[in-house]
């Protein structure tokens, strides 16, 4: 019985403390599992005397498919830019006009008018980087800057090259590497992307997550990857080198939006607001190595960011880089059978 | 106490009917907490099968029977033509075959396991049985990240290996179907062994130490006097085991590298990137009915055997 | 006559060599989690050195503190909720003729073992999120809910192969000697059954800890648990912080047990 009275006691407790709020107001962020800066959390919280909850997720579905069964509470999310005209199409979104906060003029002209939110009247910048491809210069040495790393390994990686498990991402790689445009639905293309892949797979290692650690620890000598995680895998493996394919790579950004049915709508402004403040931007980037596309940032980022290859794309390689929409039903059906075919 | 006796039969039938209605009463809390929190919901489900996918999730309410068409037969995504969905099968086989793998290795060490703590004096049973569940009170991603440890080319037991010298160069257990089966089998370890644990220790052992003279051999002990004992709690374990190895996600993902599917992570793709929902409820629904087949031919056959 | 080597019945030969690996085997990994907690470097699987770092971190995060203490909350909540109605269930299913209906019970209480988790996830996120949103109430009670539904096979099956074939003439004995049907339970029948039921209330315990995908589904914001604050890493890096928690979940449940072992055999020796 004693149990049962100290679980009685405990959940009561926890229940209580959840319900209370030693703060003026409340803020509820739904955002991606490790890539938050706490520091940045207690600093908001300090200055507006908030108190602030987060919440993780792990992947743009799971993100969207709970905030548009409704009822969970959450203010802010942190769609991956791409996603958010899918938001805004279902009405999931405050138009909270992010383009006529006070520190909007901090945002670099790049980020301004994107594809995905035409002037900003919805989201703020959070993160943006690009996916390419991480080597291990010790097995080997050649050309790095081309998708042919995984799509067609040279002979010193085979079995030694990971990819990670991003159908979107992977497919569209492929398609420019064949010579394609991003969503193309053009059967002879498609047939190319998808011998290309089933002619490479044998050649690669696994398909996995978790690429920084692995990197460093030269269990993978090679994967495609993000380029803040080749980052942190090069400060402790200097060996670990980025390539932006030539062919043409992914580039995204995360964005900061406020939910329409957001109880704590004022708060969200605010931190929107907040995150658009060069030092504040600077400590989002710190902690998770990417950069942020606040200008005035980077004098605040730590020493070791500044200058980074990772985070510098070479003039000639810039171009290659696009922003690839969410693709329609139509093309992604064709996708989805083809990473089936994969991964049977 | 004067009460004139009923007659024959008629009590007969009243007792009859208090012990139906008793059971259905003692079982009517677990069911109706069933229904509000897990089967009832996945009506949704079976509705879901019937229509059509919607743009980026969800479903379009216009019924199809598309989804149930798709787990057998695809259209070839270039020349048009439907042929049978081959990947589908391939993946259903491999989850069987990897599940019913699990299921064994999980018995050939659950059984002695279980049988051990079962022998065990009074107390230090209770002892031996939380040291079964002390490890699986960790997290299951912990779990999982340790073994990926011990088994990684770098890894724990390579390096033995390797230092008394049996291999030369580190063996690749990762992102193998071996590195899938110790994963499962270690995760799933205790769903075996505690209810053969259970079955098992309502055993009197006196019993059988005095009559187990009338076997000729261990051999015949075995297969009289244990098998019969142990088999419920095998089924039992076996079901715990098999069913959910069949639908695992986590395990194929972190040890196999996800090169291959199993069927769990087919219907998340579906429910995920793939953003499939009608054809991730309609492989569901078709896992759900494979199962309740098996499982009502498995009541069929247990309860024959104890009514005999 | 028998040979001279005394053979019982209690020791197969080979069995407890088996179930000394076993053990031995289950524990390897816990010891490298153990160890790996005091990684200096960030990373789960490269040692770079001894280091308290990882205790510091956690004992500084809120988030995954909080996170820790939800899921046991959840877990105790939801193994005493499914133990009670399973043994319930069990009572009412066997040791008895069949009656009508019976195999319909039997197949719906295993009903979530049969579904792949992320099924029964999206079906409650649709269910209780229109809940959710009618009533406004958010708290923990929806994980609660859901987690007591599926862990009830789990509690449900040990107990039920104990029952199986369990000895009756102690019951009729006492039904016999005219005890109570309520008395004849508790004195008889429940001790009878208590090693199935501490069997399943530990699976479910188990069961509920370990969940991932429902709990991503249902939780509403600030109800992370453990499992759940992992997945969100899974993607980036898991950091060694949760062998930390790990450890101290661990070093915390030893004690807790001899505590528990001391007093009860204190109890038993008085007695």
């Amino acid at each position: 019985m004693h149990l049962i009275r100290l679980t009685t006691a405990t959940a009561a407790a926890l229940l209580a403390t959840t319900a209370l709020s030693f703060a003026e107001g409340e803020l509820n962020i739904y955002n991606w599992g490790n890539y938050t800066n706490p520091e940045l959390i207690k600093k908001f919280e300090e200055k507006y005397d908030v108190k602030v909850t987060l919440t993780d997720y792990d992947s743009n579905t799971t993100a969207l498919t709970k905030i548009e069964a409704g009822g969970s509470g959450f203010d802010i999310v942190v769609p991956t830019g791409n996603w958010v005209p899918i938001y805004v199409e279902k009405g999931l979104l405050l138009e909270t006009r992010p383009d006529q906060m006070e520190n909007f003029k901090n945002v670099a002209e790049r980020w301004v008018d994107v594809p995905w939110d035409p002037g900003r009247h919805y989201t703020v910048p959070w993160q943006w980087g690009t996916t390419g491809v991480a080597v291990n210069k010790t097995s080997y040495s050649g050309d790095v800057n081309t998708s042919a790393i995984f799509l067609d390994p040279p002979e010193e990686l085979v079995g030694k090259v990971n990819v990670v498990p991003e159908m979107n991402d992977i497919i569209n790689m492929t398609i420019f590497y064949v010579g394609g445009e991003a969503c193309t639905e053009d059967k002879e293309v498609l047939k190319k992307v998808r011998d290309t892949l089933v002619a490479a797979k044998p050649k690669w290692l696994s398909m996995d997550y978790g690429t920084t650690d692995k990197l460093k620890s030269g269990e993978y000598q090679a994967t495609v990857n993000w380029n803040g995680s080749t980052f942190r895998a090069r400060l402790e493996n200097p060996e670990v080198v980025y390539g932006y394919p030539k062919e043409g790579y992914p580039l995204w950004m995360d964005a900061v939006a406020v939910l329409k049915d957001a109880k704590n709508v004022e708060n969200a402004k605010l931190f929107q607001n907040f995150i658009m403040e060069p030092e504040n931007a600077a400590l989002i980037s710190s902690f998770a190595r990417y950069a942020n596309g606040i200008k005035g940032s980077e004098a605040f980022m730590p020493e070791d960011m500044k200058g980074a290859p990772e985070l510098d794309t070479p003039e000639d390689l810039q171009a290659a880089g696009q922003f690839i929409p969410v693709c329609p039903k139509s093309a992604r059906d064709i996708y989805t059978a083809i990473w089936t075919e994969l991964q049977k | 106490m004067t009460r004139k006796p009923p007659e024959p039969g008629v009590l007969e039938a009243r007792l009859e009917a208090t012990r139906v209605k008793r059971n259905w009463l003692l079982s009517l809390p677990a069911l109706v907490l069933l229904l509000v929190g897990a089967s009832g919901p996945l009506l949704i489900v079976l509705v879901y099968s019937f229509m059509e996918p919607g743009d980026y999730s969800g479903v379009v309410w216009k019924p199809t029977f598309d989804a149930w068409v798709q787990i057998f037969f695809s259209r070839d995504i270039f020349d048009d033509t439907l042929g049978l969905a081959d990947a589908h099968l391939t993946i259903f086989w491999r989850s069987v075959r990897l599940s019913l793998l699990t299921t064994l290795i999980t018995i050939a060490f659950g059984l002695p396991t279980a049988y051990f703590i079962a022998t065990r004096p009074g107390r230090a049973r209770v002892f031996w049985l939380f040291l079964i569940t002390i490890p699986f009170w960790t997290n299951l991603l912990v779990r999982t990240f340790a073994i990926l440890e011990m088994i990684r080319s770098e890894g724990l037991i390579n390096t033995w290996l390797q230092n008394l010298g049996l291999i030369s160069e580190p063996l690749q257990i990762m992102y193998t179907d071996t590195a899938v089966l110790i994963g499962m089998a270690y995760v799933y370890l205790p769903l075996m062994v505690l209810p053969l644990y259970a079955a098992i220790e309502r055993f009197d052992f006196r019993l059988v130490e005095a009559g187990y003279d009338l076997y000729a051999n261990r051999w015949q002990v075995l297969r009289r006097v244990i098998l019969p004992i142990v088999k419920p709690g095998i089924v039992a374990g076996s079901i715990l085991v098999f069913v959910p190895s069949l639908g695992a996600y986590v395990t194929p993902r972190v040890l196999g590298g996800g090169k291959n599917m199993m069927i769990g992570n087919f219907i998340e793709l579906q429910f995920g990137q793939g953003r499939n929902w009608p054809l991730g409820s309609s492989l569901s629904i078709l896992l759900l009915l494979i199962v309740m087949v098996a499982l009502l031919f498995y009541v069929r056959v247990s309860t024959r055997e104890s009514e005999r | 006559m028998r040979g001279a080597k005394p053979f019982s019945i209690r020791r197969i030969p080979g069995f407890t060599m088996i179930a000394v690996t076993c053990f031995v085997l289950l524990y390897a990994p816990i010891l490298t989690i153990v160890v790996y907690s005091f990684n200096a470097g960030d990373s789960v699987a490269l040692w770079k050195g001894f280091s308290l770092k990882w205790y510091v971190v956690a004992a500084q995060n809120q988030q995954v503190q909080e996170a820790t203490l939800r899921s046991l909350v959840i877990a105790l909540a939801a193994s005493l909720i499914s133990t009670t109605l399973a043994t319930m269930a069990a009572l009412g299913t066997t040791r008895t003729r069949g009656f009508p209906g019976r195999t319909a019970i039997y197949v719906m209480i295993n009903q979530p073992l049969m579904v792949p988790e992320i099924v029964t996830a999206v079906a409650l996120l649709i269910f209780f999120a229109s809940i959710k949103v009618a009533t406004g109430y958010t708290g923990l009670g929806y994980l609660i809910l859901a987690h007591s539904a599926f862990c009830i096979p789990f509690a449900y099956l040990p107990i039920r192969a104990r029952m199986e074939g369990m000895d009756l003439s102690l019951e009729s004995a006492a039904a016999d000697l005219y005890a109570t049907p309520w008395r004849t339970f508790r004195r008889i029948t429940l001790p009878l059954m208590a090693p199935g039921i501490v069997a399943g209330a530990m699976l479910a315990f188990v069961i509920s800890l370990d969940d991932v995908i429902i709990t991503e589904f249902v939780k509403s914001a600030g109800q992370d648990t453990l499992p759940t604050y992992m997945l969100g890493q899974l993607r980036r890096a898991i950091t060694p912080e949760v062998n930390a928690i790990s450890t101290v979940l661990l070093a915390l449940t030893v004690l807790l047990l001899t505590v528990f072992f001391i007093l009860s055999g204190r109890g038993t020796a008085k007695s």
